[in-house]
């Protein structure tokens, strides 16, 4: 076990090359933009930014993703590289309102 | 109310089923109970630290100091599964045949109770400090719905405490010939999953490679938000769009504890 918790932290920790960023916003419970277009076949670096002062999670299924994101503050999400399609995603605090999609193309 | 009763059960659902899985893996260990409260309480008491301290977390590593976190404490809590998996393939054995736990067994019993312990402690800050979170959203928020939505969420907090002890009663209705065959395969899965949930949130804070990602996609067959999904991914780690590395984590660490376990089993059935 010792070994595979070695590997793990042996692998490269820098990322290679400049990455992709895209922003979304969460304000009153809600994604902005709420359809977010990325390029198919590319890691790209999620920025979200919560203006709400209440934490949000951040939650995608068919991304295979999940990250909090506290009140008034910043979370960086790396997604992809995607397949063309789109990617639902919401807010589980409140997944009434919090909802969106990144479309990849 | 309800919405808040769901979010609150299913973060509380995971270490509510460990610690009913270890509670009954441990049945006849002397301090158990004691230990388990420790660590119940030591888990409670860091949820609120690190609730507290969520901004500043995320903020380290470069915006992958949550996945660091949560990756570390997870990597911690396979390696104990694990141990306790190879230690109970040792001693399991012995505790069955004497149903209680005796001389040699009850010294090594005791660093065995101390080490789950702080498994339990890490699986009730991992999940508590979510908890706290939301239910710190929902204090602060403005709504008159705020008490039914807090009362929900006890509620939740309860219904998830309840599964725990129903996994836990009905383990320990499993006769003792089968029993730890039982709670070592429920462990060795357990394990192997959040071996694979750690290298979900390596991944997303791209600190390793995704390898293939999806390396399938079974959405269709079986979705992650079904209840069976959501059973089987708590249980054994399944997810619908794993990546090539998650499933790397999952087999070598179910591999690894599985060989342990064969190799650390007394040849001889009196082996101390």
């Amino acid at each position: 076990m010792k070994a595979l918790v070695l590997a793990c932290l042996m692998f490269p920790l820098a990322a290679l090359a400049a990455d992709l960023e895209a922003a979304l916003t969460i304000k009153d419970h809600r994604f902005t933009p709420s359809e977010l277009k990325v390029p198919a076949g590319k890691k790209v670096k999620l920025l979200v930014s919560n203006l709400d002062s209440t934490p949000e999670e951040f939650e995608s299924h068919e991304l295979n993703r999940e990250k909090l994101v506290a009140g008034n503050g910043k979370a960086t999400i790396y997604v992809g590289p995607l397949a063309p399609g789109k990617y639902p995603f919401y807010g589980e605090f409140h997944d009434k309102t919090a909802r969106g999609v990144i479309v990849a193309e | 109310m309800f919405g808040s009763a769901i979010i609150v059960f299913r973060e509380s659902l995971e270490a509510a089923l460990l610690i009913g899985i270890i509670a009954a893996a441990t049945r006849g260990l002397t301090g158990r109970n004691l230990w388990l409260a420790i660590g119940i309480g030591a888990g409670l008491g860091g949820a609120l630290v690190v609730a507290g301290l969520t901004e500043t977390i995320a903020e380290m590593a470069e915006g992958a100091g949550q996945e660091l976190f949560n990756a570390a404490i997870l990597g911690i809590a396979v390696l104990m599964l694990g141990w306790h998996n190879i230690w109970m393939a040792t001693h399991g054995r012995e505790m069955a045949a004497q149903a209680k736990s005796m001389g040699n067994a009850v010294k090594s019993g005791q660093r065995e109770m101390s080490a789950l312990a702080i498994l339990i402690a890490l699986a009730v800050l991992r999940e508590g400090s979510e908890t706290a979170l939301f239910l710190y959203g929902l204090a602060a928020g403005d709504g008159s719905s705020r008490v039914s939505m807090l009362s929900g969420g006890l509620l939740g907090l309860a219904a998830g405490i309840g599964a725990g002890w129903v996994l836990y009663s009905g383990l320990a209705r499993i006769p003792l010939r089968h029993f730890f065959t039982v709670t070592s395969a429920l462990i060795l899965f357990l394990a192997a999953g959040m071996a694979g949930q750690m290298a979900r949130l390596l991944i997303q804070g791209d600190l390793i490679r995704p390898l293939a990602s999806p390396l399938w996609d079974s959405s269709s067959l079986l979705p992650m938000d079904s209840l069976l999904g959501n059973l089987l991914h708590i249980f054994a780690g399944y997810e619908a769009r794993p990546s090539g590395m998650q499933v790397l984590f999952y087999t070598l660490t179910f591999l690894v504890i599985l060989f342990g376990m064969r190799w650390s089993r007394p040849r001889i059935p009196q082996a101390t």
